[in-house]
């Protein structure tokens, strides 16, 4: 078998884009993207999303964080789709996906908690009805599913948006869902992180599909790619979708074409399965210097607003990893807490026993 | 011989019979140039080409069943499933296909297969990475269910999982991958399937464990051997058939058995051993039979993770539990 290769990220096929690489205008913008000012909020949270990336990896290394799965280069995916949601639509995320958390109001100490090993973390003090980030590969899209009959079944006009990678397109839950929501014409996005790897599995040896977007056409509906480094063409493909889905015309799927700029997560060496070249060639299309140039070119943004920008996400930040490092840990008896409703009499000695046996420092910790 | 940690012997036990049988093949997510997640295939792609040892789409379901069909084809498929808690979507192809398939076909169809997977908690990995759920596999009829608990355990139980004529699910504990080495002689030699291990041997009571466990409960036993309490330590190794025999040998003895894991309490795996204890061993009991056993929780993230695995201070309290029952 050969050594499967990925095409790069720009080449002719990335689906529907609004800005080259170098941040020139390739066709006539959206209306929301037509005053360069207003894409101000968008690029901050790419910038933000990425600053915390980078701080979760320094905290991970210096053994305050467990793994993390930053999502270095993909930015563009959680902003264009968080931003284009409407607070009361439901977010069915994948570990990847803190960028579209953060803007759908999760706190940054709560995406900490949860990645330091603490439940806490996903009891969402906003976003009360998003779901909590998915690990179970594509599991979560059978969930979307539910959640979208739910709000079909109530005559809401609210959509389910459900995120997932391209190693998530492989597996029978996707199939599964993705052809019964078509059936019951759900008003559910499926959005599909393309990133080009899954761990060490290239695109190419994933599926011998041409495009993960043409799954969509076997369930029943349409699925488009569009270019994954590009906000303006993610928010655009998505908003165009959820006012579709909004209308009764559900359901949608959406193929964001970007590339893994870093490893599949803290506990994984991706020099050991790709070539440098592959990722330094990709740099060139990431999608926050693509931004910053189009920006920059229109007027609307300098190099003094970055650099206030970036001192600003870095105290965002810098409280956020304060808060979460002077969090003590859960109490033992909380393994019983959130079990059921009410604890059962049958597990009362237990936890008694959990209270008993606890051990205030964790003395087999290395 | 070489010093190998558990995952070295892993590797080991694969090259060796990947080496001396051509229908062995290896297949799951990211075991082939990137050697598996923990380095357990590290080289065999290279070594035995990419037709023999094959990196899969993301997809349990068909690794799983992928393998019933190569094994009844006459290959010896090892499946990897990356972690047991993504082992669920394989469920339905393990149970109602690879258990059963010779007894459907009486004997005319087979399958040769091995599931390997590492398992348990204690290395604070994300959630869904420290679950063990081998009482789940070990409740199937046609199975086998077997756990190493130190290097040349797995290199010698896998060997003879790949050689079995059925079924095999092997369960790798995470906790022990990188924590000690042992001389382990790589000459192909195979240890016993259905059989438990005396690891230590003393007078006074029984401990049962396996996997990781296997650790604190030797901890525990050396305190109260400093006490001069001797206890006989049983590694159970195959779950699935249960050589209870060699446990109602050592009770015969000792009259008081302890019995540890990591996994939840009800419907765990020492459950079996306590009910085998009373069924056939009920005359020889000085002490109820105690059980040191994960909680019937949800294992919990890393910070509590050692809150909910057995410790050493639990396993003593219920030995003296057993030792001070009159
Ligand atoms: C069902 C299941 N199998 C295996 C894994 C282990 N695993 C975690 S991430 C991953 C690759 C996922 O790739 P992709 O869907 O492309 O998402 P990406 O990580 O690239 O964003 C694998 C195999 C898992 N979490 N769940
Ligand atoms: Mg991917």
């Amino acid at each position: 078998m050969d050594r499967p290769m990925n095409a790069d990220t720009d080449s002719q096929n990335v689906g529907s884009r609004f800005l080259s690489p170098a941040g020139q205008v390739l066709q006539r913008l959206p209306a929301f993207a037509q005053d360069p000012a207003a894409l101000a909020p968008l690029y901050r949270a790419m910038v933000l999303t990425r600053a915390f990336d980078t701080r979760a990896m320094a905290l991970q290394r210096t053994g305050k964080l467990g793994t993390f799965a930053s999502s270095l280069g993909q930015e563009a995916i959680g902003v264009g789709v968080a931003s284009a949601m409407l607070f009361n639509d439901v977010l069915l995320p994948y570990y990847r996906d803190h960028g579209a958390q953060l803007l759908r109001g999760v706190t940054m100490v709560e995406i900490l908690l949860y990645w330091g090993g603490d439940e806490r973390g996903n009891d969402f003090s906003a976003a009360r009805r998003d779901f909590p980030l998915c690990v179970p590969i594509a599991s979560q899209v059978c969930h979307a599913l539910g959640v979208a009959y739910a709000m079909k079944l109530r005559r809401e006009r609210r959509v389910a948006v459900c995120l997932l990678g391209d190693g998530a397109t492989s597996k029978g839950d996707f199939y599964e869902s993705m052809n019964m929501a078509g059936a019951w014409r759900v008003p559910l996005l499926l959005l599909i992180n393309n990133n080009q790897w899954a761990i060490s599995a290239p695109r190419s040896a994933q599926s011998a599909a041409r495009t993960l977007a043409q799954k969509a056409l076997a369930a029943g509906f349409e699925g488009i790619q569009v270019d994954g480094n590009d906000v303006i063409a993610v928010r655009a493909a998505v908003q165009n979708a959820l006012d579709t889905l909004r209308g009764g015309g559900g359901p949608a799927l959406i193929e964001a074409m970007t590339y893994r700029l870093g490893d599949h997560t803290t506990a994984d060496d991706a020099t050991r399965y790709r070539a440098a070249e592959e990722v330094s060639r990709q740099w060139q299309f990431e999608p926050i210097a693509r931004l910053r140039n189009y920006l920059v070119n229109t007027g609307a943004w300098g190099k003094e607003r970055d650099e206030h920008l970036q001192r600003e996400c870095a105290e965002q930040i810098d409280r956020a990893v304060d808060a979460y490092l002077a969090t003590p840990p859960p109490a033992p008896a909380a393994m019983f807490d959130h079990l059921y409703a009410a604890l059962p009499a049958a597990l009362a000695p237990q936890r008694d026993s959990a209270l008993r046996f606890a051990s205030p420092e964790d003395k087999r910790d290395g | 011989m070489a010093e190998l940690n558990l995952v070295e012997a892993v590797n080991a036990a694969l090259a060796y019979e990947l080496a001396h049988d051509a229908c062995v093949v290896l297949l799951g997510e990211d075991i082939g140039v990137n050697g598996g997640v923990f380095r357990a295939t590290l080289g065999l792609q290279a070594r035995f080409g990419a037709e023999r040892v094959l990196d899969t789409p993301l997809a349990e379901t068909a690794i799983a069943g992928a393998a019933i069909g190569m094994a009844a084809e006459g290959l010896k498929p090892v499946a990897e499933i990356q972690f047991t808690g993504f082992i669920y979507p394989a469920l339905d192809q393990i149970v109602n296909h690879a258990s059963r398939l010779r007894h459907r076909t009486r004997g005319r169809l087979t399958c040769p297969m091995v599931l390997r997977s590492p398992y348990g908690a204690g290395i604070h990995a994300p959630e869904h990475h420290s679950e063990s759920p081998e009482a789940l596999f070990a409740h199937v009829p046609g199975l086998r269910m077997v756990i190493p608990s130190s290097p040349s355990r797995a290199y010698g139980l896998l060997l003879a999982a790949i050689r079995d004529p059925d079924p095999v699910i092997f369960f790798e504990p995470t906790r022990l991958y990188r924590l000690f080495r042992q001389e382990v002689d790589d000459n192909g030699a195979a240890l016993p399937l259905d059989a438990c291990f005396v690891v230590r041997e003393g007078g006074d009571m029984t401990f049962v464990s396996w996997g990781a466990m296997l650790r604190e409960t030797l901890d525990a036993a050396d305190i109260l051997a400093g006490e001069g309490v001797t206890a006989d330590v049983i590694d159970v190794a195959t779950l699935k058939p249960l050589d209870m025999a060699t446990i109602l040998e050592s009770v015969a003895k000792t009259g008081r058995c302890v019995i540890v894991h990591e996994a939840a309490r009800s419907g765990g795996f020492g459950a079996e051993i306590a009910a085998g204890l009373v069924e056939h061993g009920l005359s020889s009991l000085l002490a109820p039979v105690q059980r040191v056993t994960g909680y019937d929780v949800v294992v919990p993230l890393a910070r509590l993770e050692y809150q909910y695995l057995p410790s050493v201070e639990r396993i003593l309290a219920a030995a003296r539990a057993a030792l001070e029952f009159k």
